[in-house]
């Protein structure tokens, strides 16, 4: 097993997932087959090689900081599934 | 003739010489939609009211004459990933079930500015993870060439609405093949440009160092002028590679002559179906004839591509899609604070499969899991994309099938993930190099499905992809076939 139910239960408390009970049986099922295939990975010797996170070589890019865009606060509050005048209404952070 | 079965380029000689106008042709393809969406389901939202008002601005663009885009008066079909202002923007996605965009993503602005009529938005698999278009929260798309099957995935809404003549042209993403493995099962053209060529800016995000945008057409030169339209640096985008793109249809002359195309022995498996295979090394002779010369290359990390993939992806998704919180935008249930509010509002708000990547990707980013799972793929990535850069030494394109199979049945592989990932090994290697790819049809199996193939070129050098692309396109009848629906 590469995977337990409690470390599946684990990782959807870090990734902010409600999970049912029935839905951890699945994923650990299917987690453990997908993991058991990653494996592969240790088949290469990888200890000299330099990890690449990026394939096309890019450099920072940098601007002036300026504004550039028109304020548009009502088409973005649009979405808002709460609001308040010109505010997001989210629920009570600290007691 | 019908003017929605007609090309870009056929139809902008057409809107030139005001034999037909953009708001008739844009009523055909509305007409189309209407006889054939019913069965197919290519699109979430359809945008015909808004679309005719484009059709009309055109018309009077073209009236007063001087105005060179190819893509003036054209009908489009963008995937509905792509941020449209104040057109739904759901991502296939409950949990985007009611968003309606404050601005234009960067290739839809460019769409615009050139004068393409925007149709609508299609379907996907949500936040386009997937292999078939099955994983939309919307409704399933059905392959015009057997409504049994699926269009292939994620963009398989794009792919079916060009094969079934519901939009001239379309755009779509390609994380993983998202681009070509549709347009393969569906038998058009689709194209992922180099990792940096066209902006993603105002695209919803998937996995950031993966990502591209790219055309899904009727044929190769349809393909360079839409890139020719989306492609270039954008400020908003600090990924985007601030490089002019070439006028890539002028490269289109038929000739491919001289050119070295490498064939990958790895790229030719047990397990594939021998008829893909088949038409593949039938189109390499026809290379051949025309004048290439083919050299045998390697590609030898080519079966650990799926593995870094999903670690990969599914890392970059996990971090990504954190930001759907239920608190600025989108789906919000209702907790009894917030931190059940959260949990609610993502269990709720997303399926299976992005739930699947979420908990992979959570999993592979974790404390004592890092170094064995996200390193480790990244240090694969590099030997992968090594692998390229030495068999790019040898050849001027690859060619492969763009995918093992034609299209599979729809429900078949629903229900074991491992076999759907698997339907993109011979794409996903060029996301992970950055490298653009093209899929063009080479052929039908006996089922009468389509089969792709697949051209890979160097980093920036999509002209000599649609240079090679085209020379076989002219040689060969397969892209003049249509469904018959």
């Amino acid at each position: 097993m590469k995977i337990t139910r409690e470390e599946v239960h684990r990782v959807a408390t870090l990734a902010r997932l409600q999970l049912s009970s029935e839905e951890e049986n699945t994923l650990t099922e299917q987690l453990d087959k997908i993991l058991q295939y990653m494996e592969k990975l240790n088949q290469l010797d990888t200890e000299n090689v330099e990890p690449l996170a990026h394939a096309v070589d890019i450099v920072n890019a940098f601007r002036d900081d300026r504004v550039a865009n028109e304020p548009q606060t009502e088409s973005l509050l649009a979405n808002a599934p709460a609001r308040e005048q010109t505010f997001f209404k989210v629920p009570k952070i600290i007691e | 003739m019908s003017l929605h079965t007609l090309t870009i380029h056929e139809l902008g000689a057409k809107l030139k010489t005001r034999e037909v106008s953009s708001v008739e042709l844009t009523e055909a393809v509305f007409a189309r939609i209407s006889a054939t969406e019913e069965r197919l389901h290519s699109y979430i939202t359809l945008c015909r009211e808004s679309a005719l008002g484009e059709a009309k601005r055109a018309d009077e663009r073209l009236k007063a004459r001087g105005d060179n885009s190819p893509l003036l008066g054209i009908p489009i079909a963008l995937k509905d990933i792509f941020l449209t202002r104040g057109t739904l923007t759901t991502c296939a996605s409950k949990i985007l079930g009611n968003f309606v965009p404050p601005y234009d993503g960067t290739a839809v602005k460019k769409l615009k500015e050139r004068g393409a009529v925007i149709v609508g938005k299609t379907n996907m698999d949500e936040f386009a993870m997937g292999s078939s278009t099955e994983n939309s929260a919307m409704a399933v798309t059905r392959n015009p060439w057997n409504l049994d099957r699926v269009p292939g995935g994620s963009s398989g809404g794009s792919a079916a609405a060009v094969a079934a003549d519901q939009s001239i042209a379309a755009l779509g993403t390609d994380t993983g093949g998202s681009i070509r493995q549709p347009a393969a099962c569906c038998g058009i053209v689709g194209l992922k440009p180099t990792y940096g060529r066209v902006s993603r800016f105002g695209v919803i995000a998937f996995a950031s160092s993966l990502d591209q945008v790219g055309p899904m057409t009727k044929d190769v030169k349809d393909c360079a002028l839409m890139l020719e339209a989306i492609a270039g640096h954008d400020p908003a985008d600090s990924t985007s590679v601030p490089a002019p793109a070439p006028a890539y249809a002028s490269f289109l002359d038929g000739n491919a002559k001289g050119l070295r195309l490498g064939l990958p022995k790895e790229y030719f498996i047990p397990g594939m179906q021998p008829e893909v295979e088949a038409a593949v090394r039938q189109a390499v002779r026809a290379l051949e004839k025309n004048g290439v010369e083919v050299v045998e290359v390697s590609l030898p990390h080519t079966e650990y591509a799926v593995a870094v993939y999903y670690i990969i992806a599914t890392a970059e998704a996990s971090s990504n899609l954190a930001r759907y919180d239920g608190m600025k935008y989108g789906y919000r249930a209702q907790g009894k604070d917030l931190a059940e509010t959260y949990f609610k509002t993502r269990q709720e708000g997303f399926g299976p499969e992005v739930k699947r990547r979420i908990m992979l990707g959570t999993y592979a980013l974790s404390a004592g899991y890092y170094d064995a799972y996200y390193l480790k793929a990244q240090k694969v990535r590099a030997l992968i994309k090594r692998d390229f850069d030495e068999a790019f030494r040898k050849c001027d394109v690859i060619v492969t099938p763009t995918a093992p199979t034609t299209a599979f049945k729809i429900g078949e592989k629903t229900d074991d993930p491992l076999q759907m990932y698997l339907s993109d090994i011979f794409t996903i290697s060029v996301n992970l190099a950055g490298l653009p790819g093209l899929s063009l049809p080479c052929g039908f199996d006996g089922d009468g499905m389509p089969i792709g193939l697949q051209i890979i070129g160097k980093h920036f050098d999509e002209a000599t992809i649609l240079r090679v692309a085209h020379a076989y396109e002219q040689a060969t009848e397969w892209h003049k076939r249509k469904p018959k629906l």
